[in-house]
């Protein structure tokens, strides 16, 4: 296996008197689609947002590329190149599809200089063709805000993929999409994968997309991390039915 | 300045009077803000217009004072009273229609109301400064070096009278309980049956009737004049954010602490560079309150 | 020739000739620009951005004083001047009163955009309603600090030189000062355009739709934020001055940092013709500026109650404004629409 990408090393993290993560460590190797799973309310979206830097963790170490990011902020962890989507999906509403891609364009080498410059051809190319890569395409000059919510994810998902990220933290990208839609969406996230080789570190409620997705699963419970492994063997995994049994 | 600053400390006696003349004025700012925190916590508006309403309770006092030649004191509830109604009729004719928008909205709405009343009342009642002539006295203490104006101590009576009693009225009354419902959440309160534009009206009015007596107390004890409202309005504010909605102790200590800091400020900076302190001083503690969240990566909601 | 290359030329010869064929309503022809600039640089936060202020006024009067004060402190001491106000020693030549003017008007872009940069980050982190009062309150405080500061007059304001007679060959003080605002108006107006259709632009809008969604893009959204403030800062900082000298008086609250009057009309102007386009706050502030004229013409005393009814009356019913309006009534128009077209090949990553 080679090196991890993303290092998380003893993270804990709670609100008030709610642990919501406790002593979680997890690596997850470049290249790799990796899928951490749980019950509501286990801690995951917390765990990306730890990582991400939009809330100060209370004890642990997070490390991206071997360096380490829990004291920056959101914008510079994005900026080093890892990106996450919202469970919620979040989009900017008021603006076209195209120029929410465009504005997505990594935001890296941006200078007092360049700001005022134009988006050269080569960016509305690439947004369009990312566009069409989603399906996206003919609703291209659509408001984000007045696509349904599946498209919505989808876009969310083509913004990610034109800042090209070098880790991408989905959300439960299938969540609220209609099933049949969903074997499209697993497909895509396979292809950013292998072709624009972006590391894919997914959570995910669905155990049939989980299973078909990653090669390697971290399974969360109340807050502490309960078992891990390739799918084949999380799926026999006693403890991991307990869990989702339990919860529901 | 500096002379200033070096005499609250060679002279205490005026360093304890600027506190005392500072906290009975602070009073009288608690209770307008009392006011905004129930509209903001209820309906989530910020009432520009705060200030406006306050100065209006002033002229209904001088009004009929002036008119009837009865003791401005007793109009304290008559202002109210008024208050209520004109409250109840602006709810009616703008408010109701800007409850559930933006907050944007409402904040634009309200400072609309507040330049048509201000133009009004100065179209009505005069540009010039005035004040109520109360006819009470002081009481000195060590050689009169420290003065308790009669009047400040009576409006201070009357605010902890009228907030004792708003607070039983919200604990014990059908409509206390049903504001209290809706302000924590108004559309469990519509499904439990709560009547909420009903809540929304009599909350503004009773709004509008808590700043009628704090005007009514203003105009006995300082002065008013039609455009000075704005001031009262980032006063009530500014308590509201350092206290919270909801907490009436919070409000009081932080009305009586605006007060004695505006006394010493205006002490020591210049009586003409009052009003700049109060705006500035918001302006510094939104920002400081920001960048202390900022820390924990959160900010100002 | 284009269409919008027509409608830009008709405009320009309009805003040439009008102020030479109205010659009686100069002044207020020189405000229809004034107003134009003040909605379009407050859309500049409040539209684009989706940051409504209601302290952009502060630049405006900062830029007013600091200008008289340059333009009077190159010939006299500026505490004497004041402290003398209304004495016939307050005239200026007119190669000084031109110089003063330009140094001032420099000296005003200069102060107003640092102080943009300078408290821009600390209020700009406030969001929603935290940021509109916090705008506000700073907005007056500068008023009251003008007022209470003697060296400027105090509360008794500031009265620029007189416009020298030796200048009327550039057609008086009217004539000189209208055009002064009508290229203000329009070099701003062309800036923004510009800067509203790169990058940056793009990034106003996506801190306005979801700015924790542009932080977690990597957007500096600091750094952009602050710009755009100073932008706006600089056209309403270099306008001050002019407005000052025209009108002959500078009155701290009500001339230079009017809040309640100038302050709200730029939300109210950009609103009513529609907030985040660059037409809707030419088009709004137009109008406005007529309606408001109307008002000073026949309801003299209750013109401001006037105006109160009027800004109720546009947020409560129209608050898209007009472009929102047509927006939301043809979406095509505005080239919202579906595009059933294949793309083109040889486009993929
Ligand atoms: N900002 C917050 N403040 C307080 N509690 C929170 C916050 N975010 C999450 N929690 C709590 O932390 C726990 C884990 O939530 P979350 O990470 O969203 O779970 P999951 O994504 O696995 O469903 C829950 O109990 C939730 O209520
Ligand atoms: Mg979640």
């Amino acid at each position: 296996m080679s090196t991890p990408m993303l290092e998380i090393t003893g993270v804990s993290k709670a609100f008030g008197g709610v642990i919501a993560n406790e002593d979680i460590s997890i690596n997850v190797p470049e290249g790799s689609i990796t899928g951490l799973i749980g019950p509501n309310g286990s801690g995951k979206t917390t765990l990306f947002n730890s990582v991400v830097g939009y809330h100060p963790i209370d004890a642990g170490t997070i490390k991206f590329e071997g360096q380490e990011i829990s004291k920056l902020r959101v914008p510079e962890i994005a900026r080093l190149g890892m990106l996450r989507t919202f469970q919620q999906t979040r989009i900017y509403g008021e603006m076209d599809c195209v120029k929410n891609m465009l504005i997505s364009m990594p935001h890296r080498d941006e200078s007092l200089m360049n700001i005022f410059t134009n988006f050269p051809p080569e960016a509305t190319e690439k947004a369009e063709s990312l566009l069409e890569f989603v399906g996206l395409f003919s609703k291209r000059y659509l408001l984000a805000g007045e696509l349904s919510f599946g498209q919505q994810k989808l876009l969310e998902f083509a913004m990610a993929l034109m800042n090209e990220p070098k880790i991408l933290l989905l959300d439960e990208p299938t969540a609220g999409i209609n099933p049949t839609l969903i074997n499209g969406i697993i497909d895509r996230l396979k292809r950013a994968n292998e072709q624009l080789g972006i590391t894919l570190f997914v959570i995910e409620h669905n155990m049939r997309v989980i299973m078909n997705l990653a090669e390697h699963i971290y399974c969360l419970a109340h807050g502490q991390l309960l078992a891990d492994g390739p799918p084949e063997e999380l799926q026999d995994n006693q403890l991991v039915i307990d869990a989702y049994l339990g919860a529901h | 300045m500096i002379d200033n600053f070096l005499l609250l400390f060679q002279a205490p006696t005026v360093a304890v009077q600027t506190l005392i003349d500072g906290i009975l004025i602070g009073a009288i700012l608690a209770l307008a803000a009392y006011g905004m925190a129930l509209v903001w916590g209820v309906m989530n508006i910020i009432n520009i217009v705060q200030g406006e309403l306050v100065i209006l309770g002033g002229y209904i006092t001088l009004t009929l004072a002036n008119m009837t030649g009865i003791h401005p004191l007793w109009t304290v509830p008559i202002a109210a009273v008024v208050m209520y109604f004109i409250g109840y009729g602006i709810y009616k004719i703008v408010i109701h229609r800007v409850v559930d928008e933006d907050m944007f909205i409402s904040i634009l709405a309200t400072f609309g109301i507040s330049i048509i009343l201000q133009q009004l009342m100065d179209q009505v009642f005069g540009a010039d400064i005035q004040s109520a002539d109360t006819g009470f006295d002081s009481w000195g203490y060590l050689d009169d070096a420290i003065t308790l104006s009669q009047i400040h101590v009576i409006s201070l009576v009357i605010v902890i009278v009228l907030a004792t009693f708003l607070v039983l009225y919200l604990k014990r009354s059908k409509m206390g309980r049903a504001i209290r419902a809706t302000a924590q959440d108004a559309r469990a309160a519509r499904i439990m049956g709560v009547d909420t534009d009903h809540v929304y009206a009599t909350t503004y009015a009773l709004n509008a009737a808590i700043c009628g007596a704090a005007g009514s107390l203003v105009v006995m004890t300082w002065i008013i004049h039609p455009f000075l409202g704005l001031a009262y309005t980032v006063r009530s504010f500014l308590i509201v954010i350092v206290a919270g909605l909801g907490n009436m102790v919070g409000v009081i200590i932080a009305g009586l602490g605006l007060g004695a800091a505006e006394q010493y400020a205006s002490f020591l900076i210049g009586i003409e560079f009052r009003v700049a302190f109060v705006f500035l001083l918001m302006v510094v503690i939104l920002i400081w309150r920001n960048i202390l969240l900022s820390k924990e990566r959160r900010y100002l909601k | 020739m284009n269409n919008s290359m027509i409608k830009y030329g008709l405009i320009g010869i309009a805003g040439i000739l009008a102020p030479i064929v109205f010659a009686n309503f100069q002044v207020q022809l020189g405000f229809l620009w004034l107003m134009i600039l003040f909605a379009l640089t407050w859309d500049t936060q409040g539209g684009q951005m989706g940051y409504n202020s209601f302290g952009n006024i502060l630049f405006f009067g900062l830029g007013m004083y600091v200008c008289a004060m340059v333009q009077v402190g190159l010939v006299y001491d500026v505490g004497v001047y004041t402290a003398a106000a209304g004495l016939d020693s307050g005239k200026l030549n007119g190669e000084q009163y031109l110089t003063g003017l330009a140094l001032g008007m420099g000296a005003a872009a200069v102060v107003g955009v640092a102080v943009a940069a300078l408290i821009g980050s600390g209020i700009l982190g406030l969001r929603g309603h935290y940021f509109a009062i916090g705008t506000l309150g700073l907005g007056i405080a500068f008023g009251e600090i003008f007022a209470g500061w003697d060296y400027v007059g105090a509360g008794s304001g500031l009265a620029p030189p007189p416009f020298p007679d030796e200048l009327d060959f550039l057609g008086g003080r009217n004539l000189f000062f209208y055009y002064i605002f009508f290229a203000l108006a329009v070099i701003a107006f062309f800036t923004l355009k510009k800067i509203y259709a790169s990058r940056f632009g793009l990034a106003l809008n996506a801190i306005r739709d979801d700015e924790d969604k542009a932080e977690a893009m990597g957007l500096r959204t600091v750094r952009i934020k602050t710009i755009s403030w100073c932008v706006s800062a600089f056209f309403l900082a270099l306008a001050g001055g002019p407005l000052g000298m025209l009108v002959g008086f500078i009155d701290p609250r009500e001339t230079a940092f009017a809040g309640v009057t100038f302050g709200i009309w730029m939300v109210l102007m950009a609103i009513l013709g529609g907030k985040g386009t660059i037409w809707g706050p030419v088009i709004g502030a137009a109008i406005f500026h007529v309606t408001q004229e109307f008002f000073w013409s026949f309801l003299l005393g209750w013109q401001r109650v006037a105006m109160g009814v009027l800004i109720v009356v546009i947020v409560v019913f129209f608050p898209r404004g007009i472009m929102g309006w047509l927006r939301d009534t043809w979406p095509d128009r505005f080239g919202e629409k579906v595009d059933e077209s294949v793309p083109q090949e040889g486009a993929a990553q």
